[in-house]
């Protein structure tokens, strides 16, 4: 490659740049991929280490629980509120959208970097500044706030009433912070996929988690502003004295709930949808079939993304709104699992026939389809006003969103890490230490949650701090299965020291990998492991879709987009 | 050289200056902004619609609002957006000096709103009509205030666009930041009969 | 208006002046309106006529009339996600009792004092 010196001269300085401006404020797309990446898991280890907490108050009440000491009545509730924001905004968020939207976007249609490089980067600033101030409420004078992570008014309006008078609006903040940063990064991922995409790269021969993140971008982007007004008002009911949520002066506390779960039930698709394409760029890569029904795949997730709309009441069944809405939103929320259902049969349909290979990143795809299956079936009890009236607010809705949750945030997070690594890295995971990663963490959740079904069934509510004052919740046997789900979640967490070690030693020492490990047809698979600062040497053209394996009459089982015919 | 550094070196950003769709990349951002705030706004200006239509002792309340400054306020917005089109002509003519002067205009307009905005307020606020009287005064002073923070944060954009146009830089953003200040517009359009005139 | 070469100063393109005043008539009608003390007719020249004015601002001002078709339907898509969030909303917010609540009657706060 012949270079004039000016550009050589460039390049030099480029290499001797130091350690801050290479790897903490960079603007490459790569660089804040892993940063949010990085923020992601270490805030999933405080969360992580937030649920040991509360569910050893709540399988051995009263008792010092090791690594912490006595967890008071005020403390339970700020670490499971604490723990329900950070697991969403602080990792499912920042994990499977801006992490790997920053990661896999350029490199999967085929650019250099984000169309706007410096937004990017503020972006996750701003993030970062948002969980500093989430952690930093913690320590604030009353404590960290306690009002759940829906902040319900007057709970959460008033410190008369959560007395958190620092810590209910520095969580406001930060969460506030949070939309921001991800307000940035959804415009930028738009943009970027809109515009920058490489020649030929037509908009269905995007790979589909491309298209679902930008999805999920854009029905956040859609459903957070109504949450931004209501969040200013409950701000301003906190600190200034205002009574915006307080019946009493006229104002009304339905609307906060409605304003929060007309941007909380999409949200639930907002971290969905990114997961599921997760998926199915493994399967199709590891079954080496093309991914069934394209079309079908990215009109359900649109359909689900405007579905997700008219779902949000479902959440304030036993709230008193009016029943006939009730009704209404009943009927939404089942039609809603039209288009997943169609999405996960076109999955098993793309499996059917393939020659599966179960590595560890499809190992955990398909973990992801099972899990989410059960996730998704317990949410018909939920979704339907007329059990959810028995089931609200017990263990059972507990359980269900952590089985839709889980496989969102941890099964296909690390199916994304897992499938992904050698991109980042260059080198490749164990495999062995994966797979006991894998079934240690799969079965140990499901000994988590399975007893919280039955515990929730059988009437336990979730936001009693111990329920030794309530000898009819407090029998013997739901006792036990407290201590199961307990134990099963400590054992959870110790699994996840395996991929830890996993992790930071492949990153060293793992095994060096080409450029394509996997055989794979999308993009960033024809830039180097890991590819430098502008990504592919020569920027590639495209001339198919992303999803050409075992075309008949060809020598290889696969078909790179970038190859011409 | 490791070929990595060779790509180092020769790399010039590619992505700002591909156009896939027809749209500058910065003027579809600037779209999604816009859709961004929409929702933003609307979420507001719904939660008080329905309360306002709820509590019929609002009108009441609504009747101490000064419809004279609102509108004068309003003719003032239409004028500065008017400014900012004109500057945007100018621009595409590439008259860099003739956009900034226009853009000034813009700004003066838009301290030329916050001053009478001011003036309303500190007189409201003299009457006992404070954020804390009524939630109606709440949203009034909400919805404005919210709305006030776009007026200035337009005006310190613009400013630093204007100085940029007025060497002949970047002359393309003077369409970008006209887009926003009529948006800022449009919602004014919209907060003046919903606080002013519906008494 | 000089001719150039973006397409929003081509000859076709309406006087930014005349649209402005235009804007300034339809905001006196907004203002005339509630001086005819009938409600509905102060409901049409006050909202009505700020979707008009709204609508010509974004078509002309923001140049929308010479943009991509697809701009004008993200911005209406958001529009219509806030009525559906105002058709879902309005009911309970409305409602004067729901199950097991119901609005507390508010007194009107009294008449400042006037200094």
């Amino acid at each position: 490659m012949s270079l004039p010196a000016t550009a050589h001269d460039v390049g030099l300085s480029h290499e001797a740049r130091s350690f801050w401006s290479r790897y903490v404020f960079s603007t490459d797309h790569k660089v804040i991929g892993l940063q949010y990446m990085f923020t992601g898991m270490v805030m999933a280890l405080i969360g992580g280490f937030m649920a040991y907490v509360f569910r050893m108050q709540l399988a051995f009440p009263d008792q010092v629980v090791p690594l912490y000491g006595l967890v008071t009545a005020r403390e339970y509730n700020a670490l499971v509120t604490n723990h329900g924001s950070i697991m969403i905004f602080w990792v499912a968020m920042p994990v499977l959208i801006a992490g790997l939207g920053n990661f896999l976007i350029p490199l999967m249609i085929g650019c250099d970097d984000m169309v706007f490089p410096r937004l990017n980067r503020l972006s996750y600033q701003i993030f970062f500044v948002s969980a500093v101030i989430l952690l930093l409420s913690l320590a604030a004078p009353g404590g960290g706030f306690g009002g759940a992570w829906t902040a319900y008014p007057p709970l959460s309006a008033s410190a008369q009433y959560n007395h958190t008078p620092w810590g209910a609006p520095l969580w406001l903040l930060a969460v506030a912070l949070e939309f921001v940063a991800f307000l940035l990064g959804g415009i930028n991922f738009t943009v970027t996929v809109m515009n920058a995409r490489a020649p030929g790269m037509t908009a269905m021969r995007i790979p589909i988690v491309v298209w679902m993140i930008v999805i999920a971008s854009l029905v956040f982007m859609a459903s957070v502003g109504p949450l931004v007004a209501g969040a200013v008002m409950l701000l301003l009911d906190q600190v200034v004295g205002t009574r915006f949520y307080d019946p009493k002066a006229g104002g009304d506390p339905l609307l906060w709930q409605h304003l929060f779960w007309f941007f909380g039930h999409p949200e639930v698709y907002v971290v969905l949808l990114p997961a599921t394409g997760v998926v199915a760029e493994i399967i199709t890569v590891f079954a080496r079939k093309k991914l069934f029904a394209y079309k079908t795949i990215l009109g359900t997730s649109i359909a689900t993304g405007i579905i997700s709309f008219f779902v949000w009441a479902h959440h304030q069944f036993v709230a008193g709104i009016d029943p006939r809405m009730a009704h209404l939103f009943t009927i939404t929320t089942l039609l809603i699992s039209i288009p997943l259902a169609e999405m996960m049969f076109a999955f098993i349909a793309t499996l059917y026939g393939g020659s599966i290979e179960l590595a560890t990143p499809m190992l955990w795809a398909l973990a992801f389809i099972a899990e989410f299956l059960i996730g998704g079936v317990t949410g018909i009890f939920l979704g339907a006003n007329a059990t959810d009236i028995y089931f609200h607010d017990t263990y059972f809705v507990v359980a269900h969103f952590h089985y839709t949750f889980f496989p969102i945030a941890i099964i296909a997070t690390f199916a994304a890490i897992t499938y992904w690594f050698p991109k980042m890295f260059g080198r490749r995971l164990n495999e062995t230490l994966g797979q006991w990663h894998f079934w240690g963490t799969i079965v140990s959740f499901n000994a988590i949650f399975i007893p919280l079904f039955l515990t929730g069934a059988a009437g336990q509510h979730r936001r009693i701090y111990s329920y030794e004052s309530f000898p009819q919740l407090s029998t013997p046997w739901l006792n036990q299965l407290a201590v199961l789900a307990t134990v099963a979640l400590i054992v959870l967490l110790i699994f996840q020291v395996i991929f830890l070690a996993n992790f930071f030693w492949s990153m060293r020492r793992g095994e060096p990998v080409g450029a394509n490990p996997w055989n794979a047809n999308t993009l960033e698979w024809s830039a180097p492991s890991p590819p430098p600062h502008g990504n592919f040497a020569t920027m590639p053209t495209v001339y198919r879709g992303p999803y050409e394996y075992g075309v008949p009459d060809r020598e290889l089982d696969y078909w790179p987009q970038h190859v011409p015919s | 050289m490791s070929h990595a550094a060779d790509l180092h070196a020769a790399h010039v950003p590619i992505a700002t200056r591909r156009s896939a769709t027809g749209i500058p990349t910065a003027r579809l951002a600037v779209w999604w902004v816009l859709a961004s705030e929409i929702v933003i706004f609307g979420g507001l200006i719904g939660s008080y619609v329905m309360l306002r239509l709820h509590h019929p002792h609002w009108a009441e309340e609504a009747a101490h609002t000064n419809t004279l400054a609102g509108a004068f306020n309003t003719f003032v917005l239409l004028t500065s957006s008017l400014a900012a089109v004109l500057a945007h002509q100018a621009a595409e003519a590439h008259d860099g000096p003739r956009a900034a002067r226009f853009l000034g205009g813009t700004i003066l307009g838009g301290l030329v709103f916050l001053l009478v905005k001011g003036f309303e307020w500190s007189n409201e606020i003299a009457h006992g009509f404070t954020i804390f009287r009524d939630v109606f005064w709440s949203y009034y002073y909400v919805a404005c205030g919210l709305h006030g923070l776009h007026v200035i944060a337009g005006m310190v954009i613009m400013a630093i666009v204007a100085a940029d146009a007025r060497r002949g830089r970047n002359l393309h953003r003077v369409e970008l930041i006209g887009i926003y200040w009529h948006f800022v517009d449009a919602v004014w359009i919209f907060l003046f009969p919903l606080f002013y005139i519906a008494k | 208006m000089s001719s150039h070469d973006h397409a929003a100063t081509t000859p076709g393109h309406p006087s930014y002046v005349r649209i402005y005043l235009v804007l300034l008539a339809l905001l006196g009608v907004s203002l005339l309106g509630p001086t005819l003390e009938i409600p509905l007719v102060t409901l049409i020249t006050a909202f009505g006529i700020a979707v008009v004015k709204a609508t010509m601002v974004a078509a002309y001002f923001m140049h929308l009339n010479i943009e991509e078709r697809y701009v004008w339907y993200i911005l209406l898509l958001m529009l219509g996600f806030m009525l559906v969030m105002f058709a879902g909303i309005a009911p309970d917010v409305m409602l004067p009792a729901g199950q097991n609540w119901l609005h507390l009657p508010i007194e009107p706060p009294a008449p400042p004092a006037h200094p």
